[in-house]
């Protein structure tokens, strides 16, 4: 069974909620990135999901975009990323999730990409510019190197639409909470509710549904989870909390704040 | 004429849609209105009309008598996409979409912009039908172009300078997805080229293939046949596959210039076809000019219309296919072009254009008289007197 899956049903278990912590990799420094995620995992967070700089990230806003741009500017290369999730898995067996673009997966292949990062202990996929209608050859790749591919869907997204991407997802289903790019601060908006609801309805259960893109304080978190979601994605906001802060306390700093974070989920 | 419309909007591997899934109604929206009016009677009449009285269509098909004496070779005929309003052949696409914009009742128009000539024909044709537009330019772009800026301003629209990234056209179009992502209930996101996901590159090839049309029209009508080569510069490349879609069918030789800046063996360069690879940006698969860990590189090219490291699905198929040559032109090359075409015509070509001016001075030279060979000026030179002016200063300083 999958690492993601297996969290998942743990947490079930002990009646709890997951708390999924992005991070950029090589932001602001590769050293900055494995004391962050130490105090991830310190903290209590559940899965992290490492993003990879691209170029043209266009899903994202502000902080991810100067978080890539740091990143890409130290040269960050996939095979030290690779090296780098080498090197946690020697302290960790939390699951770990790529989230990139497209063009990274598909410029080295998918087939050899998926396999190298199986090796390196990766879990799972997140690729906010791949559509269902060009995926196929992405999935089949991953299901041969057993990784799991974590969709998106919108408040805008069909009822139809939304049981077309489930067939394709594993791991969770990654609902958007608003119109908007990555790290926007704003209410908690109707539709929002609305798309929760229509989504627990439509998934019935069969996988967990993770909510992000606008979650950044322990009481959206709150707010969130008391709708009823399975997993709250908290990713700007621990970047805008790296970058604040000295690289000696990163790590203590983000347990704390993971800490918070982690206290709704229970 | 059959309208290809392919299914998913794939052409061989190329294009088809990678976007974000909160785009995909109205994309969705997008291809099913799109569909509903390009064969609608009152929509086609509505839009011949403003192509023919705003925007000056039919546009002549000149015969470069000077030019063609200068070189000695083939017939040189130029398309005059430059005469059309706004100094372009971006109002061709923009008076199209700004059309189906308000059929859709949207009230909030954005566009991206390289040299700024799609922002003036977006301004313009939004200004014309009364529908509110933004537009969003790199940085290094409202410097180079600043111009088009002011009159992006006159006309009633907002410009957003782009500070991310490299600065230029695909920042800018980053950018603007971006805004429509956050705003996709009233906005229309009217792209400026056969670029990004479909049908954008069907749409914009169809509105574009006026120019193709009318070509081929007054060929006839000089000489009783269709040219026996077309040229035409490709950035994302619009004019291009408008000029060339009509005659795929045909067996004409069809050569589309790009911009090889420095030199294709140098890293300045904007020639996404001659030296790219496969990849996927801007919702597409198309060639890219890329490294090999699948980041986008910066380009480079005198202008900044083609100063785009992507390229139009379709092209990438026709290049794969043989179907189209592409050749391309360096930054001294286009100057001495543009020059040339100033001097012996009195036209002043816009630097884009200029690259297949630069091929035509290559390859005509090569053919009997009796052959004619078409090139297709999509844009007027005003706006590059000043880039040209500095690089003239910089190196063609000792040639006077």
């Amino acid at each position: 069974m999958s690492r993601i899956k297996n969290k998942f049903l743990e947490l079930k278990q002990k009646n709890e909620k997951a708390l999924i912590a992005y991070i950029m990799v090589g932001y602001p420094n590769e050293k900055s990135t494995i004391s962050a995620i130490r105090g991830l995992v310190n903290g209590g967070a559940d899965i992290i999901e490492l993003g990879f700089p691209f170029s043209d990230p266009i899903a994202d806003g502000p902080v991810i975009q100067n978080a890539s741009n740091i990143s890409l500017n130290n040269g960050i290369k996939i095979e030290k990323f690779f090296q780098i999730i080498k090197q946690i898995r020697k302290e960790t067996d939390i699951p770990i999730v790529l989230m990139t673009y497209t063009n990274i997966l598909y410029k080295i292949g998918y087939e050899k990409f998926m396999q190298k990062a199986k090796n390196a202990g990766i879990d799972g996929f997140i690729l906010p510019d791949m559509s269902i209608e060009e995926s196929k050859s992405y999935v089949n790749a991953a299901r041969k190197s057993k990784l799991d591919t974590i969709f998106l869907i919108s408040p805008n997204t069909s009822t139809e639409r939304i049981k077309k991407i489930l067939k394709v997802t594993s791991g969770f289903l990654y609902l958007v909470s608003m119109y908007g790019t990555t790290g926007m601060q704003t209410k908690i908006q109707k539709y929002t509710i609305d798309a929760i609801k229509k989504t627990k309805r439509v998934v019935n259960k069969k996988k967990p549904i993770g909510i992000g893109f606008g979650v950044n304080t322990p009481q959206d978190a709150k707010k969130f989870l008391s709708l009823g979601v399975d997993a709250v994605i908290v990713g700007s906001a621990f970047l805008r909390l790296i970058e604040k802060t000295s690289p000696k306390k990163i790590e203590s700093k983000i347990t704390t704040f993971t800490r918070s974070l982690k206290n709704t989920t229970r | 004429m059959k309208t290809r419309f392919p299914k998913q909007g794939k052409f061989g591997d190329y294009g088809g849609r990678y976007i974000p899934e909160t785009l995909v109604p109205a994309i969705e929206e997008l291809e099913e209105n799109y569909l509903k009016f390009k064969d609608d009677k009152n929509f086609k009449k509505e839009l011949e009309y403003y192509l023919k009285y705003y925007a000056g269509r039919p546009t002549p098909l000149y015969f470069a008598k000077n030019l063609t004496e200068k070189i000695g070779g083939a017939k040189i005929y130029l398309k005059r996409e430059d005469l059309l309003h706004g100094g372009a052949h971006k109002i061709n696409n923009t008076l199209g979409q700004v059309l189906l914009a308000k059929k859709m009742k949207k009230k909030r128009i954005i566009a991206e912009t390289g040299a700024g000539q799609h922002g003036v024909a977006t301004a313009m044709a939004c200004s014309c039908l009364g529908i509110k537009s933004e537009v969003y330019m790199g940085y290094k772009d409202t410097i180079r172009q600043k111009l088009n800026v002011f009159r992006m301003n006159l006309l009633g629209s907002e410009v957003h300078s782009v500070k991310s990234g490299s600065q230029t056209l695909k920042d800018a179009i980053n950018e603007a997805i971006r805004d429509w992502i956050t705003n996709v209930d009233t906005t229309y996101y009217l792209l400026g080229s056969v670029v990004g996901p479909h049908p954008y590159p069907v749409m914009v090839r169809d509105f574009q293939s006026v120019i193709g049309e009318e070509v081929k029209k007054q060929m006839k009508k000089i000489n009783n046949k269709t040219p026996d080569t077309v040229i035409a510069c490709v950035g994302g490349g619009s004019n291009a596959i408008g000029t060339f879609y009509p005659f795929l069918d045909s067996s004409i030789e069809i050569i589309g210039v790009e911009a090889a800046g420095h030199g294709l063996k140098t890293n300045k360069h904007s020639a996404t076809l001659s030296a790219g690879t496969k990849g996927v940006l801007h919702g597409m698969m198309t060639y890219l000019l890329q490294d090999n860990e699948g980041q986008i590189r910066e380009t480079h090219s005198i202008s900044a219309g083609l100063d785009y490291p992507g390229v139009g699905p379709e092209h990438s198929h026709l290049k794969d296919i043989g179907r189209v040559k592409y050749h391309s032109a360096t930054d001294r090359e286009v100057i001495d072009a543009f020059l040339l075409l100033t001097r012996t015509e009195g036209i002043i070509p816009a630097l884009e254009s200029a690259h297949a001016i630069a091929e035509v001075i290559k390859l005509a030279k090569k053919k009997p008289k009796s052959e004619t060979i078409v090139v297709t000026l999509s844009g007027r030179g005003d706006k590059d007197v000043e880039v040209v002016e500095e690089y003239m200063k910089k190196h063609v300083k000792n040639k006077k």
